[in-house]
């Protein structure tokens, strides 16, 4: 089965997971290359974003023509993804923004009616 | 029936989900993920007292393409300035004063900024309507403060308020 593939159609699959995973993988490096925790909690997105996306498509669309029938579950791993990153990332970012302002580090935004100075 | 269906807009969706993890629409599926989402959705109804209603189904469509773009958009941005030789992005906080004010349109909100790789919800205050979100990069505070209520809290307005 893998030898018939049409070759639009391996063209179009390879175009969307090696894109995929170069957006990953820039994440993955933003993730070593910036400076700070803010910064770096941004990389990591493009590979639940955009990065994973494209390579759910690619299988979406590669299983939908090899198996004759439409398969889009893999759009329900991209909607969890995306609805469970905010719960992580706010969890993670507002410990990090609480021991900030515990240790009155520099360029972090203060609580205007501050309940913890 | 109120006491059986508390969330129905949330029983229907999950039988959706269900029904496409299973790739199959027959009957015995229908029966079985119904059940689940019949009890998901009492269960649910416990930590999510307040109704879920959507006003305008159609905005919602409206709004999964403005977020698709946008992420699609923001993604190569932010690609773009990491693979550079020395990345100096220009990082920011920024305080946003919110009018949106329901609980989903929260959620969805947050979900949204978040899953956008240039920016991250942090903190919301209740109090205050306002958020925390930190901006990857930069340009213009009020103009990047007006592009997401023109774009996203508008249309969440309308369609949970």
């Amino acid at each position: 089965m893998i030898d018939d593939l049409p070759l639009w159609l391996s063209i179009l699959v390879s175009v969307l997971v090696v894109g995929g995973a170069l957006l990953t993988m820039a994440g993955c490096f933003g993730m070593v290359r910036l400076q700070n925790f803010y910064l770096r909690i941004h990389a990591p997105t493009m590979g639940t974003s955009m990065g994973g996306g494209l390579i759910l498509l690619a299988s979406a669309i590669y299983f939908t023509i090899t198996r004759d029938r439409l398969i889009v579950h893999e759009m329900i791993i991209f909607l969890f993804v995306t609805v469970t990153t905010p719960v992580t990332l706010m969890l993670l970012a507002r410990a990090t923004l609480f021991r900030d302002r515990i240790e009155g580090n520099d360029g972090v935004p203060k609580r205007i009616n501050g309940d913890q100075q | 029936m109120k006491r059986l269906f508390p969330h129905p807009l949330l029983a229907v969706i999950l039988l959706i989900l269900w029904l496409i993890l299973q790739q199959s629409a027959g009957l015995g599926h229908i029966l079985l993920g119904g059940v689940i989402a019949i009890l998901a959705s009492l269960a649910a109804s416990l930590i999510i007292p307040e109704p879920l209603i959507v006003r305008r189904p159609l905005k919602v469509l409206q709004l999964i393409v403005v977020a698709g773009l946008d992420i699609v958009r923001s993604n190569i941005a932010v690609m773009l300035i990491l693979f550079s030789p020395r990345p100096q992005p220009t990082a920011a906080f920024i305080e946003m004063p919110l009018k949106l004010t329901n609980t989903f349109g929260l959620a969805v909100l947050a979900c949204l900024i978040t899953a956008t790789p240039g920016s991250a919800w942090l903190e919301y205050d209740r109090e205050r309507s306002t958020v925390l979100i930190h901006v990857f990069d930069l340009v213009d505070a009020d103009e990047w403060v007006e592009t997401i209520k023109n774009r996203y809290e508008s249309l969440l307005m309308e369609i949970f308020q």
